[in-house]
């Protein structure tokens, strides 16, 4: 049952892949965008299905420094470096939000 | 010149370099806030920098602290190419658990390195630290043994006499 | 030219340990495992990235800010992993069927 559901995976992943990379004719940043927002969907998977609280903290934390590396090709494709500016703010932001999230989770009050 | 003030100057020092880093060093009025900008941060959070003096050898911790960073970098590529085994892997082959280790280290920032670095480091994950006790808690995704000194040897072995000579 | 050759396998290397990782958060079963993969991968990948970018723009403002970057993940990342796993445990969520041991809990009713 595991091993049908590795290979169903497999077989949806090559197809993306190929479909990114051989396929599609694009700028080269252009296709590496694209993997992150295949993996941003992953993350929002694990948002929308986690089991437990902790969970859903798990991928927001993740998207947080996620991001950061997508803005920074972003910047590079348009040669613009107030993406950067961005992404630097965006994860500062999602680090202090997931240290207050997991003290809720933990119980405690914020000024503990 | 004391503690403190020491710890202001590096502050302001560091933050001016920063401000001119990340801006158009070319005009002159962007580099004069940069400084007063920096004069501000060092008066309100500067103290907090260093707070104990340690007298030492600055080059021989200076030495080993290169030889923890690029050894930590080494560590860092090998855990990631066993996370991606573990994650390719069409079982998953793991076999996790939470055990305690001991550690030698005394000081709260040696500590707190230790933590960040095993948490880095392959298939190992810092839950808590007890500072007192010198006890950390790990959980481990491939689990080899229960005893204390053995696992304290496994996890920590590979940092702990590097991080000895930077710290104390 | 050899720059930006060394500079885009940086980029593709980095790429590819942030998709692992997030492939990680999906599969594995439990907070703990999947907190250990998003870590390491995605911090690992995102610098990686970051350190591309300042070998492909040099010493500008875009480079001193990814080189900020890199500083920044390796801080912050570890600390929020770790504060994520300690209110897990202290929030009872329950570990994978598959573990053997959790001394971690022994201590704490000793406490």
């Amino acid at each position: 049952m595991k091993l049908v559901r590795w290979i169903l995976g497999l077989i949806i992943l090559m197809a993306f892949f190929i479909a990114n990379f051989f396929v599609y004719d694009g700028a080269i940043y252009a296709k590496l965008i694209n993997v992150y927002l295949f993996s941003c969907l992953f993350v929002l998977y694990r948002v929308l299905a986690g089991p437990s609280a902790a969970d859903r903290l798990v991928a927001v934390d993740i998207f947080g420094i996620l991001i950061i590396g997508m803005l920074s090709i972003i910047g590079l494709a348009y040669q613009n470096d107030f993406f950067m500016d961005i992404g630097l703010i965006w994860a500062l932001l999602s680090f202090v939000a997931s240290l207050a999230f997991a003290k809720i989770l933990e119980g405690r009050s914020l000024d503990d | 010149m004391t503690t403190q003030t020491k710890s202001r100057l590096i502050v302001f020092v560091l933050s001016a370099l920063v401000w001119w880093a990340l801006t158009d060093i070319g005009k002159i009025e962007e580099a004069l806030i940069g400084v007063i900008v920096a004069a501000i941060v060092s008066l309100l959070a500067g103290k907090f920098l260093l707070t104990a003096e340690k007298p030492g050898r600055w080059l021989r911790r200076l030495k080993y602290a290169l030889i923890y960073f690029f050894h930590f970098l080494w560590e860092m590529v090998k855990a990631n190419f066993h996370v991606a085994y573990l994650v390719i892997h069409p079982m998953t082959p793991i076999k996790p658990g939470i055990v305690r280790i001991k550690t030698k280290l005394t000081g709260e920032i040696a500590q707190t390195v230790l933590a960040n670095s095993i948490t880095l480091t392959p298939g190992t994950l810092t839950v808590d630290i007890d500072p007192q006790k010198q006890l950390l808690y790990i959980h481990w995704i491939d689990m080899k043994s229960t005893a204390l000194e053995e696992s304290t040897e496994q996890i920590a072995g590979r940092f702990q006499n590097l991080l000895l000579e930077v710290f104390e | 030219m050899i720059r930006e050759t060394i500079g885009l396998i940086l980029i593709f290397v980095g790429t590819a340990f942030d998709f692992l990782g997030v492939l990680g958060l999906v599969r594995l079963p439990d907070v703990y495992n999947r907190l250990q993969a998003a870590t390491k991968c995605v911090t690992f990948g995102s610098a990686g990235i970051l350190c591309g970018v300042f070998i492909l723009q040099g010493f500008n403002t875009f480079g001193f800010k990814a080189l900020l970057g890199i500083a920044f993940i390796f801080m912050a990342s570890p600390v929020a992993a770790h504060v994520i796993a300690r209110a897990a445990h202290r929030s009872k969520i329950a570990l994978a069927p598959g573990t053997k041991t959790d001394q971690y809990a022994e201590d704490k009713e000793l406490r």
